[in-house]
């Protein structure tokens, strides 16, 4: 079991940034090349205040037209991606292990708040997977990339809460929680998760069409 | 649920999909997508994280409750979806139900844009089906009627040259009665207005060009119209993705306007114009802004009213509501210049529809939709429910809305519901209120 977890956090955690680092680097520079080889008119039009209005009137819960249409889901959304990055990034264990191997020491979150946001994170995976089930204009749409994201993100966090609880075997869950995680990193690149990568700058675009062009609010 | 269990006959499709093969449509999806799309489509279907937020947002979703294949999403997963799965490889049967969906079920008027957290643009994607659709030659046959006309004749309305001037000339004529000295000046360069008007104007709402020279006679403005093809601002060719022509058609408008060495050019009240002159056209002609100004009849009159050049011998008795024509407000911002004219002219409320402005429901006539003809104006009805049920919850008796496209559409979803409503014109409205000369 030592051996396993040695290797989940040594070899396949540099792998597994790897992936997610340089595989998002290389999205997002090709992407741009795409750009501007087929783009030129589009990228004419982009413009870092336009762009800022349209990102930050998005991130006001219940701001734009849609959110306000869709309370439900504006609520999930945001506590969901809330959730989706708090408590990777400050949860006081994995900071420990930044502290272990690179010396790096940052603000953590209280383990009773990162558990309260794991469960608000679980919920709100099964209210997404609710309305792919459940609603007609969703489950019309719906991809198996669609549930392949959606799973590739819940792991993690399901794990984790098994494992902190010490449910099952202790060390099974964590050597699963780590590569659940693991996979989530390396898939953001490759899969729907690449949205993290991308919507800012497809946002951008929107906002700096109607700011520029259209003089209009886009949200 | 979906476009193929709601084919309509139409000439056009059919025989466009006649002469369709497997092979021709594979080659064509590859060119257009290949050639055509890159960063934006691919970030688009990539990130669509297909939450069906957008069904909100669509007078068709929102008219057929409960039908999915209706939503903005569901549209592009029907059409575009397809074709990026299977890289082409769909039979022409497909293409019907494609063509069908794309040129008579989105008005492109990019209202789910407000729906959109990741800042999809369904129009856009739904302009590259129309754009295959053109190029496999599979386009509803009325609309393709009014692309040949501008060809023909730069114009959408099969208007030949000499009855354009003849149809101003006797405007003139008609007008000098009432207006002792007013002309329709043509091809007066170094004009300050270019006035120019889409194809039905002369063809069958003459009157408007009438009124329109009644009111810049009057305002004492220095204007012109030409003479010769280059007046009709209208553009159906973008429409059915014929974008060879609508690069054409935009050139022809901007040299003309360039040739009489005029100030500006000001656009009759039409939505889908403005979409093409100052939105559209202008970028397949690598310009990022029309290399003329061009400006909105709303706010040419909100300028010459701001002026004090318009002068009224009486007002019009509201209430009114407005409708906002897709076009001029996400497409330029026009909304509340519209309500400032409106408030100068009527006596009464303005009733607001909601949601109104930037937010507002299309007619479900513009993107083309009621150029397709008789053979899909009861998708038009049948798809704007909404539409109608915002008009009767006003109460009131008239509609101002300075858009083509929005009179053809709203005319029949309010006698299709019995409304019992009339339209106006901005223009309809001046005419009739301003000081005129005694006769």
């Amino acid at each position: 079991m030592n051996a396993a977890y040695e290797f989940v956090t040594g070899p396949l955690a540099w792998l597994a940034w790897g992936i997610f680092l340089l595989g998002s680097a290389w999205r997002l520079s090709s992407m741009y090349q795409l750009a501007k080889k087929k783009d030129a008119p589009s990228l004419s039009y982009m413009s870092w205040g336009f762009s800022l209005r349209s990102i930050v009137n998005w991130l006001v819960p219940f701001n734009a037209l849609g959110w306000r249409k869709n309370p439900v889901m504006t609520v999930t959304t945001f506590a969901f991606h809330i959730g989706l990055i708090l408590v990777p990034v400050f949860l006081m264990a994995h900071v420990a292990l930044w502290t272990e191997f690179f010396g790096v020491s940052y603000a953590t979150l209280p383990d009773s708040t990162a558990d309260i946001l794991t469960l608000v994170v679980l919920a709100a995976c099964l209210v997404f997977a609710g309305r792919r089930l459940t609603q007609k204009e969703v489950a019309y749409i719906t991809t198996g990339q669609d549930w392949l994201a959606l799973v590739i993100v819940a792991l993690p966090f399901l794990t984790g809460f098994l494992a902190y609880h010490q449910v099952f075997d202790y060390p099974v869950m964590l050597i699963a929680h780590i590569v659940a995680g693991e996979i989530m990193l390396a898939a953001i690149p490759f899969t729907r998760l690449s949205h993290m990568v991308f919507s800012a700058f497809t946002r951008a675009y929107m906002g700096s069409e109607f700011g520029g062009v259209r003089h209009a609010r886009d949200w | 649920m979906g476009i193929q269990e709601r084919l309509i006959e139409d000439v056009g499709l059919r025989r466009g999909v006649s002469r369709l093969t497997p092979e021709k449509i594979e080659k064509t999806v590859g060119a257009v997508l290949s050639g055509e799309t890159g960063a934006r489509l691919q970030a688009y279907s990539e990130t669509c994280m297909r939450c069906g937020l957008c069904a909100e947002a669509c007078h068709f979703a929102l008219s057929h409750p409960g039908d999915p294949s209706y939503t903005p999403a569901g549209k592009v997963h029907q059409t575009m979806g397809v074709l990026l799965k299977t890289g082409g490889r769909v039979d022409p049967d497909f293409i019907y139900g494609m063509a069908q969906l794309a040129y008579t079920e989105c008005n492109l008027c990019r209202r789910c844009v407000h729906f959109c957290p990741i800042g999809v643009d369904t129009a856009y994607i739904i302009s590259v089906v129309r754009r295959i659709c053109h190029k496999l030659g599979v386009t509803p046959q009325y609309i393709q009627d009014t692309a040949h006309s501008h060809s023909a004749v730069y114009n959408q309305m099969w208007v030949k040259d000499d009855e354009w001037t003849d149809s101003l000339m006797w405007q003139e004529d008609e007008a000098r009665e009432e207006f002792p000295g007013l002309r329709i000046p043509l091809d007066k360069e170094g004009a300050d207005i270019y006035y120019s008007v889409i194809a039905p104007e002369p063809k069958f709402r003459t009157q408007l060009i009438y009124q329109a020279a009644a009111i810049l006679h009057m305002s004492g403005v220095d204007w012109t119209m030409p003479a010769n093809p280059g007046w009709d601002n209208s553009d159906m060719c973008m429409f059915t993705g014929d974008f060879e022509m609508m690069g054409r058609l935009k050139r022809k408008h901007f040299e003309s306007a360039q040739k009489l060495k005029v100030k500006r050019i000001v656009m009759g009240e039409c939505g889908h114009a403005l979409r093409s002159v100052y939105d559209v056209g202008n970028r397949w002609l690598g310009y990022s802004y029309p290399p003329v100004p061009v400006i909105h009849a709303v706010e040419f009159y909100w300028e010459l009213i701001d002026q004090g050049r318009i002068k009224l011998a009486k007002k019009f008795p509201g209430p009114v509501t407005i409708q906002d024509p897709c076009n001029i407000v996400r497409g330029k911002g026009l909304q509340q210049k519209l309500r400032e004219v409106t408030r100068f002219l009527v006596d009464g409320d303005i009733i607001e529809m909601h949601p109104n402005m930037e937010h507002n429901f299309c007619c479900a006539a513009g993107g083309g939709v009621i150029n397709c003809g008789p053979p899909f104006k009861n998708v038009r009805l049948e798809g704007n429910v909404v539409k109608a049920e915002q008009l009767r919850a006003t109460g009131v008796k008239t509609v101002i809305t300075p858009c083509h496209n929005c009179h053809g559409g709203l005319h029949d979803i309010i006698h299709f519901n019995k409304l019992g409503m009339e339209l106006k014109f901005l223009s309809d409205i001046i005419y009739e209120c301003m000081e005129k000369p005694e006769a």
